[in-house]
Formats: structure tokens, C-alpha cells, sequence
């Protein structure tokens, strides 16, 4: 079935987009991929560079365990085969923030293999992206060309850092979908801690193979697995932030279609994308493209994983966002939509369980995902770095619950407690804004009203809905501390309405 | 002092231990030695002060009672070993002035037991070749010349140095290289003993890598006894290659002199190559006929894809080559020619450094590995590689060891095939099949031909079984009782 809301309209006709994305997320690790060198940011130029990673002569590759150790768990994150048996190939090409001359990389026989990713829309609806495989490469340096009008120079403080390239099928279909599958695959590193997800570090990057077709071609793609169904694609590099990768996307789409439409045909390449220009660039042609000469890497033996050791890792692994929301919906009753919410950060769904023990957790939720998340946002903090903790949270939810302050209320207690001025018990308290629920009180002042104000208590009676003018007089005159049920009871009594 | 020189390994350690002489005084007898050798282009670099500050540490250790294996003896190092702060250079002027700021680990295992370094010796380009004529710095020249002749002869390669070093009198012993048969090939050349052991016995790391899947470093020594306790020395794990065997080293030099009796002997038929000289041929039946004499069995075996084995080697080598020698890009260390822009500088650099043999390795290498001829080459290399080893497991079912020439000839002149590459890839007929399989592979000097000069034998050994091979060439030196050395005409 064609979905006709993912179509682009051209001058010919609908058109579709087809998307398969290779993420490119650095290993979290303190060393390097194949070398002791330390891995860290903000080290000096050429800092960090061992003397296999600069290619002395003679010098050898040792695997590093804890980066296999990462990219197994990352496996088992994206419900991936984990292969026992993998090797590592050579990717030759010369370039100076190269110093071997070629790339160690996993081309023929990844350690993960085929696994899959659900991911969510905007509006909770989820879709699948499969993935094709996971393999563990070498970076390369950084050519500094900005340093010196004349030279260009090189930094190794990256090269030889550990990477994992996560490969997805062409299961995308909009720049949408394409994002939302990135944060997703980001969110399951970061709760796995194998990689730190920092996009403006670069620390996860993407390349973005991007095809048009007409509709129902996918579709047939999808049946046989046959290419030839789909447009010739076009790989654009190294983009790194959701919005580029989303601008990159609905740029080459259009690009590619116009192509078309004007008669002409996709050369297969590799672009660029511009975020100043919001454009993409060929950058080389397939022509151009290099020969890799991929071949097994002499210097290493092929990399051979215990099944024992992958299963202890299997046994470790931490509650996944997938899990996680399933569980936080059943345990505390929450939508699919709040659940999801709370999962985009491990730390959110844990603050909010602190703070949810014993509370109202559709209450707790809400201030979680939005008072305090906008406070966070604004204050330019993690919710690990937030002020106010789940205790915190938890007592002011708790005066809601217990009808000592409204929900109105409250948010002037949460503002005075993000200002520093105590917990919410002793702000309600010092600034006396419990709710008046005392019967006698608020009974003596609705007679007073009611009296004063004949024509409107006659009014009510014809109108039942214009009680809501006494409620307002009432919380006027209280301050908003009325306990809102207490009032709309008492006034019903005294006005003889049902 | 010049019977100094003369002495073999073990000879040499006991005058040590038994204050004969010291450290000083045999490393000095060396040192004008090699002064005195210039003729043979041995050395590349001599480094006598280094090795006098050595010899004195290593008499005053010796005299405190802490003598290592190698205590005070000199040694040459083939240049392809990485030492710390003194120029290392493949024989290539791509590596121009390289001082590594690191040792090998071959290396250090030797200083670590105390040895001395007298300098770095001569080998053909980055290893590649048999003759060491591809050398930057001249071909090393063979110590021995054909009766009644001037002619100079190649010594072999690629450890051309080594070889020439120790038969020359210009150190006790030597560290070689072999990838495919560069240490028993100049050794059958200059009748020295040679082994290249197991793969994986002794660490790559630090040493300059031709063809990482088949390069493993051994020792050029003068008896087969000075081979063990040399490689006793440089073997051993080292975590830091990957593909260093982490398995006890064996005390070699005790598997010397042990009885070879019942011990079975293979004879691969297919060795039998056409054109082999008679002597050649002689030389083989001498040496089935004392190891039968030391109580031997003799077993014909069949190797069937051996005649495979110089195409894929010459596939493989050069693959791995081409990979390996991409770091010589002239961006970090060594030779850089500047062009205007970064290509013209790669290629500059490149021309300008590799010589003709490099070259041709690495345009092979790259041509087998690139889309379209990978399978046709590379993979199809790869699967005769593995029929290879299937025939050695095959053999060595039946057999402990395999007996056969090192080299299709003796020491040739130099020049005599410098035109002809396939000519000169012949000569490691039958020394590849071992580095393609992995096994340990020995030299030994077994006698000389009609001219005057000396031929080999070589052992090959089922993996980690360098034991065997060592009591196998205690017995055939013992038979064959090698005592010819070079006349003097340097």
C-alpha cells in the first residue's frame, strides 16, 4: 500500500524517497582501536598518537578487547547476529591524515550482522529499519587546512580511534523518518554507554545514501530484493546534526528528481552537503571513486569471540529504551506518548522512577517532561545536572495529591523552588498557599456573595455553567488557595442547582 | 686477535666465560675486521663505539656474575631491524635518515642476553630479492669466488649482509629476515647455516614489514649449534604482534648432537625440478645417504602443488607488499620530494625513493588486489596457499622432517640475472613453499660444487618442531663435515 503523505510531487508526477543511512558512532573507550594511545577530547595536536598510529616502520596493530566488548554489546542492543568468527580487511588509499596508507576496517565478515531498529514517528506510530550489519574500523586523522594559507596540516590525535559503522537497509522513506531512526539508534548507544552520541563532537556522524523512485517501486523492491527497482543513489557524507541530516535529504531529493524530470539520469557519487548553503556537492564521481584493494589485514588473525563471553555480555546489558517504555506503561500506567518521552534520556526515566515512588506517576510525568524539562532546556542542563532532585519533585506532587495546593498553584511553588527558595512543603507553608478547604470559611464568604450579587445567583439558576463567575470571585478572593472541589460543592448547595 | 674472528658462537662464549679474552678485545678483533672489508659492502652502517660501550658492559655484567646467553658476543643486524637511535634503512632511500626512536623486539631479546652490536648490515630493498643487488647502498659481494676466478658473486638475498658478515669473519652471528627464502638461500650461497624459523616465533614488531603474512625473522650463524643458541635468544611472545605465538621457546641449542635414529626423512619427488645441476642433484642423494647412515628413515613423499607454490608466492608477497609499503608516503619520516600538490608529492617522493624491484613488487601487488583481478589473483593465491599447506599435514603424517636443496644453484654472478626478474624469482623455488605454509625451514652447508663453492641443504620442519630440525642439522654437519672457508682477496 502506498502511503501518499512520504510522496513529493514533481512536474511529472509523485515521487518517492528512499533512504539508507550509515552511522558512524566512535566507540566510547579510553584507547584506541589498535593502539594504547588515550582517546580523549580536547588533547593538544598530535598529543594523543602512538607510534603505530603514525605508521613508524615495523610497527603492529593489537586489537583492543574493550572495543570488540562495545561493539558486541551494541550488536546486542540492535537485536543483531553477533558473529563468532569476523576479520579485519585493509581499505588502501593514500591521504596525509592517513599514515598507513589504508584504513583497518571490517569489509568481508563484520563482527554484527544482520539485526533491527524500531523507531518512532512524532506521533508515537513506530516503524522498523533492519540493519545490514555492524563493523568496527580505524578513524583517520584530521587534515587542518585552515592553520596556514600556504600548507595544510595534519593532526593524529584521531586516527586510529575506534568506530562502529551501523549500516541500515533502505527502510527509510522521508528526512523524517531518516532523523528519527538516527535519534533512535543514538538513544540505544548512549544507554548502552558504547558510544557518547556527541554529534557536534562528531563523536556520531552519518552518511545518507539517497534514491528517488516513482510509487510502488519500493514496494517491489521490498518483494524481490532486487535493486534495479530503485533509483540510483547518492551517498552523502559525514553529516552530522538531525537538521542537516534532514535539509541534506529534502535537497538531494529535489535535486535528484529535477535530474530526472528534465530528462537526464543519477550519476552514482559521493557529495557533500553544505549547511551554509543548504545544498549537497558532488564531491567524487564513481568514476572517480577510489579501488580500495580491499584485503584480509595480514598483521591480525581473524577475531574469534567465545559464545560464553558474548552471553555474559547478553546477561549485562541494561534495560533498553524499547524495554523500558514497555515497562514504564505498564508499571505506572503511562501513555505510550509520556513513556516515550521519558525514554529519549536514561537519566529522565530514571529521575522520573525516583521521583514517582509512592506519587501520582501521571502527575509526576508531567512535571518531569515539561515544567522541569523546559527549565533544564533553557538553563542549558541535563536533567543529571538539575538542581531540583526527584525528592524535590516528589514532595510537591505529593501536596498536589493531597489537596494542600492546586496544580495552579504549584507552579508558582515549582518556580520558587527552582529560585532556590526551599522545598515545597516550607514554601507552601512560608508563603501560606495552602488551599482553603475549611467549609466554614468558604461558606461564610459565599453567603456574603450571594447576597451581594442577586441578579447573578437569579442568573445561575437559569444558566447552571455561570456558577463558573462565583468559582472565579471565590479564588479571587482567596488567591487561587480555594480548594476548587470544596467550592464548586458549597455553591452548588447554596444556589440549588444540581 | 684475528683467530678471534674465526671463532664460532660457542667458542666465543666459553673464551668469554673463561676470561680467554674479553668482550672488548673480541668485539675490537671485529671491528677492524669489518674496517677492513670494505670490499664487501657488508655493513651499511658500522657502529663501533656502540658496540666498544656495549662490550664494556658486557665484560663488567660478566665479571659481576650476572652473564646473560649472548654475554659480550658480537653480532651484525640486518637493517631491516628497527634499533633505537641508530639510522635504520631497508637498504632504501625512501627511509633516507630514519633514526627510530624504538628497538625490535628481536633486538632487544638479543641485548637483553647481552650481546653486542657491531653495526647494520646490507640486504636488498626493503628484503625484496635474491641477490641483494636491489640494495640503495650496492650489492653486497659473496666472500667466495669460483677457483681460479675474479668474479664477484652474489651472496644471495636478501639477507645478502648477513650472510656474507658471518661467513667473512665480520661478526659472531647475525639476525636475518625471510620471506621466502631470504636467509637460506644466502646461506646456501656462502656456506653458513640458516633457519627461518615457525611464523610466529619470533615478534615482527620493529622490523620493517615486505610481506607480513610470511616475513619471520631468524639468525645466520656458522654451525648449526650458534643457530640454536641465537634463535633460542630472539625468540619468543610479544604481545605486541599480534601474530606472535605465545608458546614456550624450546632451549634449541640443547636439541644439537641429540640421535637422529629412527627419525623419518621425506623426500619431496616434485623438488626434482627440471634443470637443477647434476651437482645439485648429487649433493641431495649425499645428504639422503647420511642421514640414512645416522639411522634415518628415507620416505618419498608427494608436495603435488608445489609448482604452484612461486606464483602464488609471487602474488601474495607483493599484495601485501603494496599495503605495507603505503606508509612510505614521504608525510612523516624519510625522503620527501615536494611536487605542487599532494599528488605530485606522493609521486615524487615515491619515484624518487623505491628502486626498480620495489616498484615492480608494488605495481603487482596493487594490480592483483584491484576490483576485477582480486579473485582471479589474490584469492586464487590464497587457495593454493592453503593446498600447500594440506600437502605439508599430508607429508608430514607420514614423516618428521623433509629433506631438499635450499637452491636451484650456487652463488651466481652478480649482474647474471639482474635483467631477468623471473630468473632471479627462481632461485626461491625452494624455499617459498615453507614461508607460504608457515613451517620452520633450515640451510645448512653440505658441501662444494665443481667451482670451488659451497651448497646447501635444507630441512623443513612440521610447525614448532625447530627442535628436530636442529638435531637433523647437527647431523648432517657432522657428516658432511663443512670446514671450507672463503680465501681472503679483500
Amino acid at each position: 500500500m502506498t502511503d501518499t503523505s512520504k510522496q513529493i510531487e514533481g512536474r511529472t508526477g509523485p515521487w518517492e524517497i528512499v533512504l539508507g543511512l550509515e552511522i558512524h558512532a566512535q566507540v566510547a573507550s579510553k584507547a584506541k582501536l589498535f593502539s594504547g594511545a588515550a582517546v580523549g577530547f580536547g588533547a593538544g595536536p598530535n598529543e594523543q598518537v602512538s607510534l603505530v598510529d603514525a605508521a613508524m616502520p615495523g610497527m603492529l596493530p593489537v586489537i583492543n578487547r574493550f572495543c570488540v566488548e562495545q561493539a558486541v554489546k551494541t550488536g546486542l542492543g540492535l537485536k543483531a547476529q553477533i558473529n563468532l568468527r569476523s576479520s579485519f580487511d585493509r581499505k588502501n588509499y593514500f591521504y596525509p591524515d592517513l599514515p598507513q596508507g589504508y584504513q583497518i576496517s571490517q569489509f568481508k565478515d563484520p563482527v554484527v550482522g544482520e539485526g533491527e531498529v524500531l523507531v518512532e514517528h512524532d506521533d508515537g506510530s513506530t516503524f522498523t529499519v533492519r540493519i545490514e550489519r555492524l563493523h568496527l574500523e580505524q578513524d583517520a586523522g584530521k587534515s587542518l587546512h585552515d592553520q596556514d594559507p600556504n600548507a595544510t596540516y595534519v593532526d593524529l590525535n584521531r586516527a586510529g580511534t575506534a568506530l562502529m559503522e551501523i549500516v541500515s537497509k533502505p527502510d527509510m522513506r522521508s528526512s523524517a523518518e531518516a532523523a528519527a531512526y538516527v535519534k533512535k539508534v543514538r538513544t540505544i548507544l548512549v544507554y548502552l554507554g558504547t558510544c557518547d552520541g556527541d554529534m557536534e563532537k562528531g563523536n556520531l556522524r552519518a552518511d545518507v545514501n539517497v534514491s528517488v523512485c516513482r510509487p510502488g517501486a519500493y514496494e517491489k523492491f521490498r518483494e524481490t530484493g532486487d535493486f534495479s527497482h530503485l533509483g540510483t543513489r547518492c551517498e552523502i557524507k559525514n553529516v552530522n546534526s538531525y537538521r542537516y541530516i534532514q535539509q541534506a535529504i529534502e535537497y538531494e531529493a529535489r535535486r535528484q528528481i529535477e535530474i530526472i524530470e528534465d530528462g537526464g539520469k543519477i550519476d552514482q557519487e559521493t557529495r557533500l552537503f553544505d549547511p551554509t548553503k543548504v545544498e549537497t556537492r558532488s564531491m567524487r564521481t564513481k568514476e572517480e571513486a577510489h579501488d580500495y584493494r580491499y584485503f584480509p589485514d595480514p598483521d591480525l588473525l581473524p577475531l574469534v569471540l567465545d559464545s560464553a563471553w558474548v552471553k555474559r555480555i547478553e546477561d549485562s546489558l541494561p534495560e533498553l529504551p524499547d524495554a523500558k517504555k514497555a515497562r514504564l506503561q505498564s508499571q505506572y500506567g503511562l501513555s505510550a506518548y509520556d513513556a516515550g518521552v521519558l525514554i529519549t534520556e536514561q537519566a529522565r526515566a530514571d529521575f522520573f522512577e525516583e521521583a514517582a515512588k509512592g506519587r501520582d506517576a501521571k502527575l509526576t510525568s508531567n512535571w518531569v517532561t515539561n515544567e522541569l524539562a523546559a527549565r533544564l532546556t533553557a538553563a542549558g542542563q541535563d536533567i543529571g545536572d538539575s538542581p531540583l532532585k526527584p525528592a524535590d519533585i516528589a514532595e510537591m506532587v505529593q501536596l498536589i495529591e493531597e489537596d494542600v495546593i492546586s496544580s495552579k498553584i504549584a507552579k508558582d511553588v515549582f518556580d520558587r523552588m527552582w529560585a532556590g527558595e526551599g522545598g515545597a512543603r516550607a514554601i507552601v507553608e512560608k508563603q501560606g498557599l495552602q488551599q482553603v478547604s475549611d467549609t466554614g470559611a468558604l461558606e461564610a464568604m459565599i453567603d456574603k456573595l450571594i447576597a451581594a450579587n442577586p441578579g447573578q445567583a437569579a442568573a445561575v439558576k437559569e444558566k447552571p455553567q455561570a456558577i463558573g463567575w462565583f468559582v472565579g470571585q471565590l479564588m479571587k478572593e482567596t488567591g487561587g488557595k480555594a480548594n476548587p472541589g470544596t467550592v464548586n460543592q458549597l455553591l452548588k448547595a447554596k444556589l440549588g442547582i444540581d | 686477535m684475528s683467530n678471534l674472528t674465526s671463532l664460532t658462537l660457542k667458542a666465543a662464549l666459553a673464551g668469554l666465560a673463561d676470561k680467554s679474552f674479553s668482550s672488548v678485545e673480541l668485539t675490537q678483533a671485529h671491528i677492524d675486521a669489518v674496517a677492513a672489508a670494505k670490499p664487501l659492502n657488508a655493513y651499511v652502517l658500522e657502529t663501533p663505539d656502540k658496540a666498544l660501550d656495549m662490550a664494556r658492559a658486557a665484560d663488567a655484567r660478566r665479571a659481576s656474575g650476572d652473564a646473560g646467553a649472548l654475554e659480550g658476543a658480537p653480532l651484525g643486524i640486518k637493517d631491516l631491524f628497527c634499533t633505537q637511535g641508530v639510522r635504520t634503512t631497508a637498504c632504501s632511500n625512501i627511509l633516507g635518515n630514519f633514526f627510530p626512536t624504538y628497538e625490535s623486539t628481536v633486538t632487544s631479546n638479543l641485548w637483553r642476553d647481552g650481546a653486542v652490536m657491531l653495526g647494520k648490515l646490507n640486504l636488498d630493498e626493503f628484503a625484496m630479492g635474491s641477490s641483494n643487488e636491489t640494495s640503495a647502498f650496492g650489492p653486497v659481494v659473496n666472500p667466495w669466488r669460483a677457483e681460479g676466478s675474479t668474479t664477484q658473486l652474489t651472496p644471495g638475498g636478501s639477507s645478502g649482509g648477513s650472510a656474507t658478515a658471518v661467513a667473512a669473519g665480520l661478526c659472531l652471528g647475525a639476525t636475518a629476515t625471510d620471506t621466502g627464502g631470504s636467509i637460506r638461500q644466502p646461506a646456501a650461497f656462502t656456506g653458513t647455516v640458516g633457519i627461518k624459523p615457525t611464523y610466529g616465533r619470533c615478534s615482527r614488531w620493529g622490523v620493517v614489514a615486505f610481506a607480513s603474512s610470511l616475513d619471520q625473522a631468524g639468525p645466520i650463524a656458522r654451525t648449526v649449534e650458534d643457530a640454536a643458541i641465537l634463535l633460542k635468544s630472539m625468540s619468543g611472545h610479544d604481545a605486541k604482534d599480534s601474530t606472535s605465538l605465545d608458546i614456550e621457546v624450546p632451549d634449541f641449542p640443547s636439541f644439537v648432537g641429540k640421535s637422529v635414529k629412527g627419525l623419518r626423512i621425506g623426500i619431496p619427488k616434485e623438488y626434482r625440478v627440471d634443470g637443477m645441476p647434476a651437482e645439485i642433484e648429487k649433493l641431495w642423494e649425499q645428504g639422503i645417504a647420511w642421514l640414512k647412515d645416522a639411522g634415518c628413515e628415507i620416505v618419498e613423499v608427494s608436495l603435488p602443488h608445489t609448482k604452484y607454490a612461486l606464483p602464488a608466492y609471487y602474488i601474495v608477497a607483493p599484495a601485501e607488499a603494496s599495503s605495507n609499503l603505503a606508509r612510505y608516503d614521504g608525510m612523516r619520516f624519510g625522503l620527501r620530494v615536494e611536487g605542487g600538490n599532494l599528488t605530485e608529492t606522493y609521486e615524487n617522493t615515491r619515484a624518487a625513493g623505491f628502486g626498480t624491484e620495489v616498484k615492480r613488487r608494488i605495481m603487482i601487488g596493487t594490480y592483483v588486489l584491484s576490483a576485477g583481478y582480486y579473485d582471479a589473483y589474490y584469492v586464487k593465491a590464497l587457495k593454493v596457499r592453503r593446498r600447500i599447506a594440506d600437502d605439508f599435514d599430508q607429508a608430514f603424517q607420514k614423516v618428521d622432517a623433509l629433506l631438499t636443496p635450499t637452491a636451484p644453484s650456487a652463488a651466481f654472478a652478480l649482474g647474471e640475472n639482474a635483467d631477468d626478474p623471473v630468473a632471479m624469482y627462481l632461485n626461491d623455488i625452494f624455499t617459498v613453499t615453507v614461508n607460504l605454509a608457515g613451517l620452520p625451514g633450515m640451510s645448512i652447508p653440505a658441501g662444494l660444487d665443481h667451482k670451488g663453492l659451497p651448497l646447501g641443504l635444507q630441512l623443513i620442519g612440521k610447525a614448532l618442531d625447530e627442535g628436530t630440525l636442529f638435531s637433523l642439522g647437527g647431523a648432517l654437519e657432522k657428516a658432511a663435515d663443512f670446514r671450507a672457508k672463503p680465501t681472503r682477496w679483500w
